[in-house]
């Protein structure tokens, strides 16, 4: 009954509902597409040297848009549960998973064009050079973001309100970008702190980032920092297919 | 008749407080059956118990033969909130077209079930430019794509003219015709009298079942507000 036509239909189907809703909301987009760019030309000129925007600039390649896709999805996700929309789908046939992947999907494409623009602008424009594969760095980053909306939508389901999802931004994503190494490399910190930093994943899409920007070796421990990644967003995933229920109190 | 919707002394507990407290009643199929009572008196909860999304404390639902929320029901039961649960940032034929894939409705349901509320004219239209009475009539076209054997409807007519709600009793009574069994709820004694059985509620207790005749009989009042009045007092 549930079969993967169905999960595929229903994941489709969904996509594309979330892509229309935000194809109504012009500004929206406009905002998700050009804010990281607009912030990495900024950071160009306060730091006013090429050298120190190679340095930082392939980090925030991953962390924008993990930030970014982290508050649309918590609060997407908070007014479906809001508004009944979602008490109403779960009557449905259709499954929590077609559900989320769904989601993952839509937001999942407006990741990849979010970062292409952001990394085609750093590329070109800001001087950015790196020396292993541009369409690596594209992945990291475009599983940052996966990770950042997989996580939006765990969180969602702890708030009650807008005002309370939006505050779960600078509680769950900052401490993650304090601690990734961009600020201190990660070794350099207090050894609690770095233990910290070694259970979080955005300090492995950091840690990948700087290796492709910085060798075009791929070895083993960018490997292994790519797969926890990837593990880490369907993780999230799950548990946030876990906080859906069909039957509320 | 045939029973449709079967629910056999249902308990809900919400927040510590008993607020849906052993009812029992059965909706028939081919009919339109009213939950009547003052708003907080435990409607949306039983409504909620019928199409599987709340947790109950313990009594049975049974849906066209199977426990509520099973999984076979899913194609087979539409269900419209209180609040409209539609998208507010999508046209109503886009939220139409959304739900249908969903339900697997065949073609041309979006637009029969446009045309069922009288929102043909609106069906470009976003949500959220639609008027109250609007919006709360796309999200009852939702609950009909499909043709659902059992309709759930928690107040579908509030904040509708006369005209608009005439048109949608009349349309309940269509789709009670063509078979379906109906549950509406509503707060306004005046739509009691349009519906084929009457359930009554005050404080998550049933206080009635029965037809409107035999309640008018029953009490002695023509007015079924004033019936239900006598009701309350016994």
């Amino acid at each position: 009954m549930n079969s993967t036509r169905d999960l595929t239909a229903n994941t489709l189907a969904t996509a594309k509902r979330i892509i229309t809703q935000l194809r109504h909301d012009h500004r929206t987009v406009a905002l998700m597409v050009l804010l990281p760019s607009v912030l990495l030309v900024l950071l160009r000129y306060v730091f006013n040297s090429e050298q120190m925007f190679n340095r930082t600039a392939p980090a925030l390649l991953g962390i924008f848009p993990f930030a970014v896709m982290f508050i649309v999805t918590s609060i997407t996700t908070l007014r479906e549960r809001l508004t009944a929309t979602l008490e109403r789908l779960m009557t449905m046939p259709i499954g929590k998973v077609d559900l989320l992947l769904g989601y993952a999907l839509a937001f999942g494409l407006v990741a990849v064009v979010q970062v292409a623009v952001a990394a085609t602008v750093a590329l070109t424009w800001l001087g950015l050079s790196i020396r292993g594969s541009v369409w690596l760095l594209l992945v990291i980053a475009v599983l940052d973001a996966l990770l950042g909306m997989a996580l939006g939508l765990f969180a969602s389901a702890f708030a009650r309100t807008e005002f309370q999802a939006v505050q779960f931004m600078p509680a769950i994503v900052m401490p993650q970008v304090l601690l990734c190494g961009l600020f201190v490399p990660r070794d350099e910190m207090a050894a609690v702190l770095t233990w910290i930093s070694d259970v979080l994943p955005l300090s492995y899409a950091v840690d990948a980032l700087t290796q492709v920007t910085t060798s075009s070796e791929v070895d083993g421990t960018l490997v292994r920092n790519l797969l926890i990644i990837a593990g880490s967003a369907l993780a999230a995933l799950l548990l946030g297919a876990a906080t859906l229920r069909r039957r509320t109190p | 008749m045939a029973t449709a919707v079967g629910v056999d002394r249902l308990r809900v507990v919400r927040g510590g407080r008993e607020v849906v407290r052993g009812v029992t009643f059965d909706v028939a199929r081919g009919s339109v059956t009213g939950l009547l009572g003052p708003s907080g008196c435990g409607k949306t909860t039983v409504m909620r118990a019928v199409v599987g999304a709340q947790e109950v404390a313990s009594g049975r639902v049974t849906v066209l033969g199977l426990p509520a929320g099973d999984r076979g029901l899913r194609d087979r039961i539409g269900y419209s909130t209180q609040s409209p649960s539609v998208y507010a940032d999508l046209t109503v034929a886009e939220n139409l077209g959304y739900f249908a894939s969903i339900l697997h409705a065949p073609r041309g349901d979006v637009d029969r079930v446009l045309d069922e509320v009288g929102l043909k004219g609106n069906a470009d239209q976003l949500v959220t430019t639609l008027s109250g009475g609007e919006r709360s009539r796309a999200s009852l076209a939702v609950a009909l794509l499909g043709r659902p054997e059992v309709i759930v409807l928690d107040e579908p007519t509030v904040g509708l003219d006369p005209v608009l709600r005439e048109e949608l009793w009349l349309l309940f009574h269509r789709l009670a015709d063509a078979g379906a069994a109906l549950l509406v709820s509503s707060h306004v004694m005046d739509e009691a009298a349009r519906c084929d059985r009457l359930l009554l509620m005050r404080d998550g207790a049933m206080l009635a079942d029965d037809t409107p005749d035999a309640l008018r009989e029953q009490t002695g009042e023509q007015d079924l507000e004033q019936a239900f009045l006598a009701l309350v007092r016994r």
